[in-house]
């Protein structure tokens, strides 16, 4: 949303204006939910931290100055609230302790150095996966379900970036604003939350 | 050169068009030589397509009560605000 659109919206929530809230709770609300899911523990939580961000948002727009746009500034809302409730609910572990580097696992190869021969070439190397076919769109429905299964497990920093970059398809720079991270950060961990999705796909789908 | 190992921790980096003109060649040549990288380099872009199928499904309408819950804490917003 341009800056000039964020400004009209957020003078028209401090007036009361019930459609705009009602127009944009419903805009952000899956979003919302589906960020917040990264962090704590069930959809229960994600739906109390995306209750408590609205409350927040009322409460607070008397001093949005439009530094950051609205969509920023709503998720860093979010994400603060939904960080603290991950702490509590020891989902995630706190960002000062230095455990949260080794969780996202940012050290170290992505694939099994076991995979490659000592000189680096593929020894056990990735099957060719089918194009699309009746059969894999069976399966790729399946691969979708084991998918979300596998984000909900990857450590919250991973499961947080993959999430807004590839399921709600947003730029590295709004992810980067959101979680205030820099882009080269952003795109190691990135990297990570891919590699470890990929390495969960090639085993159910040579094992199923 | 470029080994299988290293070119598997730089797909990202070549995806999100971060490499500069030297490496993105180096990457696209071992690429073009060795099936087994093309088809690590094309089961990472089919684990983001996954992805961002997850997020089709997912984005259900919000539930009746949620949104009577939201617009209650509004109005009650408004007339403390007054």
């Amino acid at each position: 949303m341009a800056p000039s659109d964020d400004q009209a919206l957020v003078t028209a929530l401090r007036n009361g204006d019930e459609a705009t809230f009602a127009a944009l709770v419903t805009r952000y609300h899956a979003s919302l939910r589906r960020v917040a899911r990264t962090f704590v523990s069930s959809d229960a939580s994600a739906d109390e931290v995306v209750q408590d961000t609205w409350a927040a948002v009322l409460h607070g727009i008397g001093e949005f100055e439009g530094r950051a746009s609205f969509k920023t500034w709503l998720f860093r809302i979010l994400v603060n609230r939904a960080k603290t409730r991950g702490v509590r609910e020891a989902r995630i572990v706190p960002e000062s302790s230095l455990a949260s580097d080794d969780d996202a696992g940012t050290d170290g190869p992505t694939v099994d150095p076991a995979r490659f021969t000592s000189k680096g070439h593929w020894a056990s190397p990735p099957q060719r996966w089918e194009a699309m076919t009746p059969e894999s769109l069976l399966l790729r429905d399946e691969l979708v379900v084991q998918l979300q299964t596998a984000i909900a497990q990857l450590p919250a920093r991973l499961a947080s970036i993959v999430v807004m970059r590839d399921a709600l398809g947003w730029s590295s720079e709004e992810v980067c604003n959101v979680l205030e991270i820099a882009e080269t950060h952003q795109r190691v961990l990135l990297h990570r939350a891919r590699a470890r999705l990929r390495a969960m796909l090639e085993t159910y789908k040579n094992h199923g | 050169m470029l080994t299988c190992q290293q070119l598997a921790e730089v797909v990202t980096d070549y995806l999100e068009g971060k490499m500069n003109f030297a490496d993105r060649m180096m990457f696209q040549l071992h690429v073009g030589m060795c099936k087994h990288c093309r088809a690590y380099l094309n089961q990472m872009k089919q684990t983001v397509e996954l992805v961002a199928a997850t997020g089709k499904i997912e984005a259900e309408p919000m539930p009746d009560d949620v949104q009577a819950e939201l617009m209650h804490r509004f109005r009650n917003w408004k007339t403390n605000k007054q």
